[in-house]
């Protein structure tokens, strides 16, 4: 979505924030395959990758990739000690049986009830759907990291999505270049606010009505 | 008890692949896709295939090649988004597309396997998955009927086999060739080696040898993966 490194970093790196020790995490490709190079190296996580391998480690050095051991996206990885190999139908036996803490995955709209669009541009782009599905509708919380708004500059965080849906209210927290968003039983509660955005800037950037909890906004 | 050898050439396995068969494929982004089987399709010319399987590949890697190669006329699949070339067959009507949750399409293969009829999922509700697709109350809850899969030929990447067609997997290449395994009228399993019966420890076979006909030794998984 043409955002720099830096700022996917950092917004890998604020999503990192929100994984705690003992949790079973999926992350999706993208920006969401950038946030275990911020946790804590002591942080006890056990990455879920639906191909069928729970206990991801780290990306392999060059030269000593295992082409029979990649994640979901297709790219080398590693097992921690612990590690352990299944077929897809286990996988997602998993994700569906409600094993799964948390999912991060990329995002082209949400709505403000927490709705995700993210399989589909009809007519432009038809990536499919895969397990994305099923992760957003089964995993505990879900969290979205995309780009604030489209490559047209318009917001992708709206009241409805106009894009075909992933699933209904599966939404947790959104993270964008330039806020964290939290959906809430009461509609969207703006968080952070990313630098060098201000509060205005975000709010003329978001589709939605956005609340703010008193003393939560930095 | 002798057991009878289902090794073979890939030749005689490549005759059971034919002209219109639907053809289901093991493997998840290319990994795990059978290649020496796939080459072999490629050069026998087979087309009009109905192609059941995790994804579409990548342009020149694993299935994608078939794709590629416009012999397929439908596709039962999860994911195209690696392979651009999916996507613009689709778009042309060249190729007709079904989408499948990830997980569900493993489990309607599982299912076809297994004897059953499909299985009820929640999975798609109030998006375009449900659409076409008959509902039942059950505890409840209204789930999709999502109906098994079951293929003319199935195509297998193991790690090992034995001549029974016992079959271990490597590591993430193992994903939905198992399930693959079971769900075809004729199964055909490409392996790096092939063993005698007995040299497979029975607590780790992942496949058990009766859903296999025909076993073929790979030529080795030489392919460019999407990272190189």
């Amino acid at each position: 979505m043409g955002m720099g490194i830096e700022v996917r970093n950092r917004m890998a790196s604020r999503a990192a924030k929100e994984i705690k020790a003992g949790m079973v995490v999926n992350l999706g490709i993208g920006i969401p395959s950038l946030v275990p190079n911020f946790l804590a190296p002591e942080t006890e996580v056990l990455f879920h990758a639906e191909n069928g391998v729970l206990g991801m480690g780290p990306s392999p050095s060059k030269g000593e990739e295992d082409a029979m051991l990649c994640n979901a996206g297709g790219f080398p990885v590693t097992v921690i000690p612990g590690a352990s190999y299944f077929d897809s139908a286990t996988a997602f036996a998993m994700i569906r049986g409600g094993y799964l803490d948390m999912t991060i995955l990329g995002g082209l709209e949400v709505s403000e009830k927490g709705d995700l669009a993210n399989w589909v541009i009809p007519g432009k782009r038809i990536p499919g759907i895969g397990g994305g599905m099923e992760l957003a509708e089964k995993a505990k919380k879900v969290i979205v990291l995309m780009s604030h708004v489209n490559k047209h500059g318009e917001p992708k965080i709206l009241q409805e999505c106009t894009l075909p849906l992933t699933a209904r209210r599966c939404v947790d927290l959104i993270i964008t270049d330039m806020a964290v968003i939290e959906v809430s039983e009461k509609g969207l509660l703006l968080k952070e606010v990313m630098e060098p955005f201000t509060e205005k800037d975000v709010r003329e950037m978001t589709g939605a009505r956005l609340l703010v909890r008193e003393g939560g906004k930095k | 008890m002798e057991m009878q050898s289902k090794v073979t050439t890939l030749e005689n396995a490549l005759s059971f692949i034919n002209d219109g068969c639907v053809l289901m494929f093991g493997g998840f982004g290319g990994v795990g896709n059978p290649p020496t089987l796939i080459k072999g399709i490629l050069q026998k010319g087979t087309k009009d295939l109905t192609l059941i399987g995790n994804d579409a590949g990548f342009p020149e890697i694993g299935i994608g090649k078939i794709v590629s190669a416009e012999r397929v006329s439908k596709l039962i699949t999860t994911h195209i988004g690696s392979n651009p070339i999916a996507g613009k067959l689709m778009v042309e009507g060249k190729m007709e597309v079904e989408f499948c949750p990830q997980g569900i399409l493993a489990e309607r293969i599982r299912a076809g396997g297994a004897g059953l009829g499909g299985v009820l999922s929640d999975i798609g509700m109030g998006s375009m998955i449900e659409v076409g697709k008959q509902k039942v109350e059950m505890g409840g809850k209204t789930y999709l009927i999502e109906s098994a899969l079951q293929a003319d030929v199935a195509i297998v990447h193991a790690k090992k086999a034995d001549y029974f067609g016992n079959l271990i997997y490597d590591k993430s290449a193992r994903n939905t060739n198992p399930l693959v395994a079971t769900a075809g009228r004729v199964t055909i399993v490409e392996a790096e080696e092939i063993v005698a019966p007995g040299m497979l420890d029975p607590e780790s076979i992942i496949t058990p040898g009766i859903y296999v006909d025909m076993i073929v030794e790979s030529e080795g998984v030489n392919w460019k993966w999407a990272w190189e």
